[in-house]
């Protein structure tokens, strides 16, 4: 296929919209999937199973006024939001769905993802601060505090695929595990990396993506019972939506990261009919499991969640890091 | 985890929890001297839903305020009107027949299962855990249609009278408690299970908010948060009232004093209140329900006179002073989570607010029956 910039405008486009559309349908999903652990019905009286709840929402949150209280910093308020979304739905760009689904693949896409996983944190910060409230200002002071001791065990975990692959290119990486789920980097039995650490890895991984999507348990940031909304406690209207949907846009980001790192992007797991459906599945399936955990488990403490990271994730990433460069050498 | 001793003013900031927070359960409002994520100080301010419960029974005769009692708990509001039959009965001489005392600690106990259900949700609530409290509720639906089906009400029930009940009790209640008994203890095996047992829950709650006995004792603190402590006291056990030296209970203690300590102490209850419960089934006597000499006019002679009973949320005492006349001189009523609540203050400073909200949630506040 010849890259003309039309092309690649269209692609882009595309991507950006199944961002937006996945944000706004997996908050239904999520209704839907707390409402069957809860044992109740959920969103069902607009359209079949409720589908038509998100632009529903959508519209009323359109429609109400975005008020922005006395004494906060105006133009930092209004940003913050969009500064939520930006990176969120701009890292799709250059995610590859399957060999041919992608709308501008990166020699570099590790990389870029994780810059703009940072940019996210800075979004919440912003917001905090902005909206002089103190339940929002402590809100964001937690969530840099817990990005910042998350992003470490993720960026090393991530440079222990990179190091098997032997390459930062999104593309490269699925391609080395492609032949068989032996060669996946969950378990690289066979492939570059004889590392039986790797599940471990992929743990790490996991956990650091929750709290980088804050996610429950370690939604700190926005725990509502002690710090009533968090960051976005003064947002209404679609400063509100947007800060909703761009937690969703993580989790998407954050799963398909998982995906293409660790269980083989769009390869099959038996190596029949490789392709997007594949990588769709395992995509869906790790955010069907992020749902089932935020409804089962409580929120662990502040000090508990950096704790975790400074003490139990960083030396073991660190530890796997090693090996898997020791590996690497004698193999 | 200690807070910094020495701070000056303006390095800490005071954080307004409530009226309206998710966290206090009703209007209470705690004002926070912070220092980032730790509490310095902390000092609670009520009567933000106060009614004069007290001055309403100066003005009323005793049957119409009756129903003002179920209004004070809108969890546990059985246990509060046992209180007030039973100081009344005492102060006028009335004998309630034995098959109304029966029905009365069942149905008791039965609302106190209920109210500790709903504790129990809504506390894991507060640590972040959503699904438990629909679970509990669901478990809770069985006993308010019970309840519902004998005394008319789901929440504010008025069915004790002076000198028995209103309606008695029907086969179908007698089956639907049946079933209910073996069906809660499988719910409560399943809460264990999901709750009890998880390390993040379990690691959010050791250890944390320590009471000693004496600060119980010091703020007269009961119900959980003293047998939470170490301290074996219930108005049950200890000042025994009604048919309840009948029965067969434990008084779950545990001497740890933190906040799982206190939850446990809760779980266990229910599982107490189960074998009343059955016990109180097994043994009901036949008969009539209300008395069949009974004053027309309820005038208790002159005199002061004093019954505590054990709620859901603790010691909950009714002091009657008449002057034998048709309203009472002077109605007071000590409710268990006033005490309960004012030893917040002095507990959680130091703590971080995490922990605090944590703490608060398991001292089970009620806040209309605080203020009355």
């Amino acid at each position: 296929m010849r890259l003309t910039l039309i092309n690649v405008i269209v692609a882009v486009v595309i991507a950006i919209a199944f961002a937006a559309v996945n944000a706004a349908y997996l908050v239904w999903a999520e209704r839907r999937g707390a409402a069957r652990i809860q044992r109740r019905p959920g969103p069902n009286i607009n359209g079949p199973f409720g589908l038509l709840q998100p632009p529903l929402d959508g519209i009323k949150l359109m429609a109400k006024q975005l008020t922005i209280p006395g004494g906060a910093d105006r133009i930092l308020f209004i940003i913050a939001p969009i500064l939520a979304m930006f990176p969120a739905i701009t890292s799709f760009v250059t995610i590859p769905f399957s060999e041919t689904i992608v709308a501008k693949n990166m020699n570099v896409g590790v990389l870029m993802i994780f810059a703009f996983a940072s940019l996210g944190s800075m979004s919440l910060l912003i917001a905090g601060f902005s909206s002089r409230n103190k339940y929002s200002m402590m809100s964001s002071v937690r969530a840099v505090s817990q990005a910042v001791a998350y992003e470490i065990p993720m960026l090393i975990t991530a440079i222990t695929v990179v190091m098997i692959a032997g390459s930062p290119d999104l593309m490269e990486i699925v391609r080395q595990q492609s032949p068989s789920i032996l060669h996946w980097n969950i378990f690289p039995l066979l492939g570059n990396s004889h590392n039986i650490l790797m599940p471990l890895a992929f743990l790490i991984f996991f956990v650091c993506t929750l709290a980088e999507t804050n996610r429950a348990p370690f939604d700190l940031g926005e725990a509502e019972s002690e710090l009533v909304a968090g960051f976005h406690t003064e947002y209404g209207s679609m400063g509100f939506g947007l800060f909703f949907m761009a937690e969703y846009a993580n989790i998407v980001i954050g799963s398909c990261m998982t995906t293409i790192l660790f269980l083989g992007g769009w390869s099959c797991p038996f190596g029949l009919f490789p392709g997007v459906w594949w990588f769709i599945l395992k995509l869906y399936l790790l955010i069907a499991t992020f749902i089932w955990i935020r409804w089962t488990f409580p929120r662990t403490t502040i000090y508990g969640l950096l704790n975790l990271s400074w003490k139990i994730l960083i030396p073991l990433s660190l530890a796997n890091l090693l090996l898997t460069a020791g590996l690497i050498k004698v193999f | 985890m200690n807070a910094p001793i020495e701070l000056r003013a303006d390095e800490t900031f005071v954080l307004n929890v409530g009226p309206q927070h998710p966290a206090t359960h009703g209007v209470l409002r705690v004002k926070m001297e912070m220092h980032g994520e730790y509490i310095v100080n902390a000092e609670t301010v009520i009567g933000y839903i106060h009614r004069m419960h007290e001055k309403m029974g100066e003005l009323k005769t005793y049957p119409q305020f009756l129903m003002n009692l179920s209004r004070m708990d809108y969890l546990g509001a059985l246990g509060y009107s046992h209180a007030h039959v039973l100081v009344v009965e005492k102060a006028s001489g009335i004998v309630v027949p034995e098959r109304a005392e029966y029905i009365r600690a069942i149905m008791v106990e039965l609302n106190r299962i209920a109210s500790h259900l709903f504790w129990f949700g809504a506390f894991v609530m507060d640590l972040g855990g959503f699904s438990p409290l629909m679970y509990a509720l669901q478990d809770r639906e069985h006993i308010l249609d019970m309840l519902e089906a004998v005394t008319g009400s789901r929440l504010t029930y008025c069915y004790f009278r002076f000198g028995g009940l209103y309606n008695d009790v029907d086969d179908d209640f007698i089956a639907a408690a049946r079933r209910f008994v073996p069906r809660m203890r499988k719910s409560l095996k399943k809460y264990r299970r999901l709750v009890t047992d998880n390390v993040i829950f379990r690691k959010r709650l050791e250890g944390i908010a320590p009471l000693s006995k004496e600060i119980c004792r010091k703020y007269g603190a009961s119900s959980a948060v003293a047998r939470g402590s170490g301290i074996n006291f219930d108005v049950r056990k200890n000042e025994p009232y009604s048919v309840y030296p009948q029965f067969d209970f434990d008084i779950p203690v545990y001497p740890q004093g933190d906040s799982l300590a206190r939850y446990m102490v809760r779980m266990d209850e229910i599982e107490q209140s189960l074998r009343i419960v059955e016990q109180g089934l097994d043994k009901l006597p036949g008969g009539p329900i209300m008395p069949e000499k009974k004053p027309k006019l309820i005038k208790p002679p002159p005199g002061d006179y004093y019954q505590a009973v054990e709620t859901a949320r603790g010691s909950f005492g009714v002091r009657l002073v008449s002057d034998g006349g048709k309203t009472p001189y002077r109605l007071k009523l000590r409710s268990p989570t006033y005490s309960n609540m004012h030893l917040f203050d002095e507990a959680c400073r130091g703590m971080m607010i995490m922990d605090a909200l944590a703490f608060m949630g398991s001292l089970d506040l009620v806040i209309p029956e605080i203020d009355r």
